[in-house]
């Protein structure tokens, strides 16, 4: 399960914002992603996850091997945390969330509705949904928002195990995680500017 | 695709806005006809079809907008997109779950709408026939216009205009079948042609939603 990203150029709103990345990710590694503020982290993130096309360049990572996780967590505030939980375990096809509720301490919580969830609670179980997708290649943003220093501990066992288990991580973050992972600055990918659309106007409605 | 059905369901019912809404919308729309219009019976049961199929409309427009606003805010729509699941099914999925929570509850509550406007005896098994068979259009095409307008702020009210005249072809057939079943006439052609549309948008709808729906992702 290795993710290649070759000559990556990634867009927001049609202007080029980083061009030329490029990294190999191999399985057990986790590679941490920094820069600042604007720099388009998320958007290199989203582009390869698939959920917008890149500019330029390839994203090379066997089919389906993505779980995906954002500044927000996609909890339904009316469903408790077991409904939530059990909700994603079933959309990708697994039926264990022991393991999740474990790693992330949410045992307490499971019969308690979403809605009522402190910011750093939600989080937990946003991130508690990584484990029941059982896919191999994590892609997070900013994961560790709103989370304790002892959650962060947690969080940081988990990508552990995740990476002990032939996982990968690619998360991109402003605090120190200790895990031992690369670090990839992408403050010298800035797009300088000079990219124009290479298919042009029309294929945002193609 | 079950779980999001299931979801989708439990959250119409806990969230409030599902069943109830758009049906006590359609019962305060029959009951205002007879203020607007005069009580004349007569009057009543002439218009009765149309009136109710019009009501029944404007109520499952009510609800159209919840149908992916409020997955895309909380982010889930990221988070299918980048599941196992595809978004064609989803937007599927979605539509059904839609007329389960509105279109369904209109067709069963029908017939006590139609005795509210007097409607004629052998009108009930026709209303009732047409709108089963038209409802499921308009949570499919209402599913399209939600795609479409997905991503903006309020984005309620262009929804209603994107939608509402692309329901014209099922307002016409339906409402017609409703009335010709009403005052007794052949009924096959605009049965035929409703049924025509309704399976047409059921087929081609969910590929054009899912399309819209991942250039608004970006």
């Amino acid at each position: 399960m290795t993710l290649t990203v070759s000559d990556l150029i990634v867009a927001r709103g049609g202007i080029a914002v980083l061009e030329g990345v490029s990294f190999t990710l191999k399985s057990g590694r986790a590679l941490v992603i920094r820069g600042p503020n604007g720099i388009g982290k998320t958007t290199m993130l989203r582009t390869i996850a698939g959920l917008q096309p890149p500019m330029a360049g390839k994203v090379d990572a066997p089919e389906e091997s993505f779980a995906y996780a954002a500044h927000s967590d996609g909890l339904k505030s009316m469903l408790s945390v077991e409904e939530n939980l059990r909700f994603w375990a079933s959309v990708f096809g697994q039926s264990d969330i022991d393991g999740a509720v474990q790693a992330f301490d949410l045992e307490d919580l499971l019969p308690r509705l979403a809605g009522a969830l402190s910011a750093g609670q939600k989080r937990r179980l946003g991130l508690a949904r990584l484990l029941v997708t059982g896919r191999s290649i994590w892609i997070l943003d900013e994961p560790t928002v709103s989370l304790d220093t002892q959650s962060v501990a947690r969080f940081a066992d988990a990508v552990r195990a995740h990476l002990a288990a032939g996982g990968s991580a690619l998360i991109a973050t402003h605090i120190d995680l200790g895990l031992e992972g690369d670090v990839l600055d992408v403050g010298p990918f800035k797009a300088t500017g000079h990219h124009a659309d290479p298919a042009g106007f029309d294929e945002s409605f193609l | 695709m079950i779980a999001l059905l299931t979801r989708d369901l439990k959250l119409a019912v806990r969230a409030g806005g599902g069943f109830g809404l758009g049906l006590a919308f359609f019962l305060i729309v029959v009951i205002l006809v007879p203020f607007s219009v005069g009580p004349e019976s007569v009057l009543l049961s002439r218009i009765a079809p149309g009136i109710l199929w019009l009501g029944a409309l404007l109520a499952c427009l009510l609800s159209l907008d919840r149908i992916l606003a409020l997955d895309w805010e909380d982010g889930t729509l990221d988070l299918v997109a980048t599941s196992p699941l595809p978004l064609e099914g989803v937007v599927a999925v979605k539509s059904l779950a839609h007329w389960i929570t509105t279109g369904l509850p209109l067709v069963i509550a029908a017939p006590v709408f139609g005795l509210l406007l007097n409607l004629p005896a052998p009108g009930y098994v026709w209303l009732i026939l047409s709108l089963a068979v038209g409802t499921p259009a308009l949570s499919v095409v209402g599913t399209f216009g939600a795609a479409l307008t997905v991503g903006l702020k309020r984005g309620g009210l262009l929804l209603s205009l994107l939608v509402l005249p692309l329901y014209v072809p099922t307002l016409i057939f339906g409402a017609e079948l409703a009335r010709r079943g009403a005052e007794g006439q052949a009924t096959t052609t605009p049965l035929l042609m409703l049924a025509g549309i309704t399976f047409g948008a059921i087929a081609l709808l969910p590929f054009a939603s899912a399309l819209v729906l991942r250039i608004n992702l970006r």
